[in-house]
């Protein structure tokens, strides 16, 4: 029977959820793997909350929605709270670290919170890279590719000339990754 | 992982299956959730040595299409709701007159400006009934990103061998989904291409009465004949002769009809022991295909039914095991289309519990299992 | 002789009235076709819906009689399709400027290599006599009963302004002058226009008293002032009359052709 990873990724629109949801399902299958990957598509496509969703599999996939996430990362208050509502217990949560996450959170939920936002801004100086900052820590926390694959996809998909902000970035991700979840790489 | 396997989108996948197909002309007018195969296509024809052109809207884009392809082109056309009304009376003139092109509607919720972003299965009538006058129609619904690459390659086929428009449907999930596909180098079928005629130039009819698909000459090789949106005589000519018209429409349906085990598609899991089945299609059958197998996990005799041909509707996919089925579940993004179509074919034999579900979200797989549940 | 090498005999007799003017205009096509020395083989024939539309199943060319108004755009996919097409649309003034408005406007914006011929009746014909775009105000006809409110479209204006870069003006009554007119626009590498004009003594000449065909023919001669001969001329002595000949040239890039070397680019993998 096949295994099946359902990841949710969230923020607000144009900060880069659809992109990184595209490179996490490319790495599954560059990683040999089967994967889907789908979007909510507003036509607030700017501003307000958007997700992305992956699908990963060693199998066939037939649905191709999330039902319950795994993994589910949010980079925005707002996208947290529209998102959230089907998370089950033992799922992992990776969010901003200006979240405010509630006391309501099902049960054994494990939970990453770091300055992905915060790090792109200043230690970057790159807004723009925060979902790869984030994929990092997402990929690094949950292990759900393996880094190499990330690394491939990540390049293949960002535009030419920040191929080396990108990979500072997805390392950065990482490390915050391990800081908070110790080792893991 | 090869050069070839790759994470695209269903309406990638069409620009793909097209180009495999020998495509060389495309009009387009943007609409969402149809716009990435304009997009894609502006940027590849012109390396292949094939035209893009946007129109001023959707009717000239259809007009366009037309005229391309009397040229000898391989051409398409892609929309969604809306705009495949707009183009519903060229969209007429092209059955009529015979000419071969696709014509892609990537349903979103409707009606009017509707749901632009969200899916919806409820264009399947529209395709069939959209144009005015009879005629049959093809109309081909594929399920995943790699059958959406093989599909197109199909539609094409069956557009040039048979002569006609045929209709590509998607919905907004298998449009904008990515999915693993492996391309191949040379196309999974073989590709066709349309008959030419062979007969001296002043024997040539255009319409030809004695076989099903009449050969078409290409503007500009000497042929010199007449396309008209009116009635014509075999030579192309305008007719009332009552005889003639008749003559012409009757072959209009008999190259269809007679030749549906060419052109009707489908899939079947599971329906070998099966009592109860789910006729589903599109993305909606992504969700069967799940609930089938939970119920099968309980122990549920139940398969699935999934036409890729929706049209002319595959009546031999239903009928083949009405006497087998206690029950049959129709699910489907609308508020009942193809559930009719389902009804007339099981001859009153089967019980038909609808799954209707026209609220902008794919219809979920427990949706359908309860369905299941309850009809066992 | 020009009706055995261009007319299609199994198509006779034409569906139009006797004295209109759309015979007179056709044979000036065929006339400027024969004078052009375009290839028979490499040129096609499109038109709309209407009377001057019927044209197209009358001559012996690849012909396409398409839906009302859409020539164009069928027009335009004929063209860049198969570029070394010589493509001619003819149609009516119903027919290009009320339901095909936006594909005329946007056929002039491109200048894709088409020659357009308007055969101007001021009517709808082929539906009895109802109100056109073009149809003078104050005019009747079966939808103006009281006399046309709508003000009417200049299309030789409309064309300019939009973009055409050949446009000119002729009527019936001109015949042996239209065919170097249609000449020109034919050899105008881009989109032309030729407004023809013509009389429907049936329905727009019956309804405002406007005479038989002869005498319609001869308003068109009184009522026409050719351009040479109006650049002498004060306006009050232009006021109401119709200005005829080239009205404008002026060459500019073509769409097809300019399609033509983005491929010949692309292919030579510059990009």
């Amino acid at each position: 029977m096949a295994v099946r990873h359902e990841v949710r990724l969230s923020g607000s629109g144009g900060q880069g959820m659809l992109l990184a949801g595209i490179i996490l399902a490319e790495a599954a299958i560059l990683a040999g793997k089967n994967a889907v990957q789908s979007q909510s598509y507003g036509p607030e496509a700017r501003g307000g909350a958007s997700r992305s969703e992956v699908i990963i599999s060693n199998g066939e996939i037939d649905y191709p929605k999330v039902t319950e996430p795994e993994v589910f990362m949010a980079l925005t208050q707002e996208a947290y709270q529209k998102y959230r509502h089907d998370l089950g217990p033992n799922a992992l949560l990776v969010v901003d670290e200006s979240l405010n996450l509630g006391d309501d959170l099902p049960e054994n939920v494990k939970v990453v919170r770091v300055p992905i936002i915060a790090s792109a801004v200043e230690t970057l100086k790159r807004p723009i890279v925060a979902n790869i900052i984030a994929l990092g820590v997402l990929v690094g926390a949950s292990s759900i590719v393996e880094r190499k694959y990330l690394e491939q996809a990540v390049l293949r998909r960002v535009p030419r000339g920040t191929e080396e902000l990108n990979q500072k970035a997805l390392e950065l991700g990482f490390q915050l990754a391990a800081a908070a979840v110790g080792g893991n790489k | 992982m090869s050069p070839t396997v790759k994470l695209l989108q269903g309406n990638e996948a069409c620009v793909e299956g097209a180009l495999a197909a020998g495509l060389r002309f495309f009009a387009g007018y943007p609409i969402t959730p149809s716009t990435e195969i304009a997009e894609a296509l502006s940027e590849r024809l012109p390396r292949v040595g094939g035209r893009f052109i946007q129109m001023e809207d959707e009717i000239a884009s259809m007009a366009a299409v037309i005229g391309a392809s009397l040229t000898g082109a391989k051409a398409m056309t892609a929309t969604s709701g809306p705009g495949f009304s707009l183009k519903q009376e060229n969209l007429g003139f092209a059955m009529l007159t015979e000419v071969p092109c696709v014509v892609v509607n990537v349903m979103r919720g409707g009606p009017s400006t509707g749901l632009p972003t969200s899916p919806a299965q409820a264009d399947v009538m529209q395709a069939r009934w959209g144009t005015h006058g009879d005629h049959p129609v093809i109309a081909l619904y594929p399920a995943s990103v790699p059958e959406v690459y093989e599909v197109t390659i199909k539609a094409f086929n069956l557009a040039e061998k048979f002569r006609t428009p045929v209709i590509l449907l998607m919905d907004e999930v298998i449009g904008h989904m990515r999915e693993r596909i492996e391309l191949p180098d040379t196309p999974p079928v073989p590709v066709v291409e349309r008959q030419r005629p062979t007969v001296p130039k002043e024997d040539y009819l255009p319409y030809d009465n004695s076989q099903d698909v009449p050969p078409l000459a290409s503007f500009g090789d000497g042929y010199r004949f007449h396309v008209t949106g009116l009635i014509h005589d075999q030579k192309g000519y305008p007719t009332s002769a009552p005889a003639k018209v008749e003559a012409l429409l009757t072959r209009l349906q008999n190259k269809i009809q007679s030749n549906l085990d060419e052109i009707l598609m489908w899939e079947t899991i599971g329906m070998e022991d099966a009592e109860v089945a789910v006729f589903a299609y599109g993305a909606t059958a992504r969700s069967a295909v799940r609930a089938v197998r939970i119920a099968r996990e309980q122990g549920i005799k139940v398969g699935l039914l999934r036409p890729i041909t929706i049209w002319p509707f595959p009546d031999k996919l239903i009928s083949q095991y009405t006497s087998q089925l206690k029950a049959l579940i129709v699910a489907e993004m609308n508020l009942g289309q193809l559930v009719d179509e389902v009804e007339r074919a099981t001859k009153g034999q089967v019980p038909i519990k609808r799954v209707l579900q026209a609220n902008g979200e794919l219809i979920a797989p427990d949706t359908i299992l309860r369905a299941v549940l309850e009809v066992k | 002789m020009l009706a055995e090498k261009y007319l299609r005999d199994a198509m006779m007799p034409h569906i139009w009235c006797p004295g209109c003017g759309h015979g007179i205009i056709l044979q000036a096509v065929l006339r400027a076709i024969e004078k052009a020395g375009l290839d028979q083989d490499k040129t096609v024939i499109v038109s709309g819906i209407g009377c001057s539309s019927r044209a197209s199943g009358y001559v012996n060319f690849d012909t396409l009689h398409t839906t009302h108004g859409r020539a164009l755009a069928f027009a335009t996919g004929v063209k860049l399709a198969k570029p070394e097409l010589n493509v001619i649309v003819l149609t009516g003034d119903g027919d290009a400027l009320a339901i095909g408005g936006n594909h005329f406007i946007h056929a002039c914006r491109r200048n894709i290599d088409i020659t357009t011929i308007v055969f101007n009746n001021s009517i709808y014909g082929m539906t009895s006599g109802q109100y056109s775009p073009m149809t003078p105000a104050g005019k009747f006809a079966t939808t103006s009963p009281y006399g046309n409110i709508d003000r009417n479209f200049d299309v030789c204006e409309l064309a300019k302004a939009a973009g055409a870069t050949y446009v000119a003006r002729s009527t019936a009554y001109h015949a042996a002058s239209m065919p170097d007119l249609i000449v020109k626009a034919i050899k105008n590498k881009g989109f032309s226009v030729v407004e023809a004009i013509s009389q429907c003594p049936t329905y727009y000449g019956r309804r405002n008293k406007m005479g038989s065909a002869v005498d319609m023919l001869n308003w068109q001669k009184e009522n026409t002032v050719n351009v040479a001969a109006a650049a002498r001329l004060q306006p009050e002595q232009l006021a109401g009359k119709i200005i005829i000949g080239e009205l404008y040239n002026n060459p500019a890039p073509e769409f097809t052709q300019q399609y033509e070397e983005l491929i010949a680019r692309l292919q030579g993998g510059e990009e």
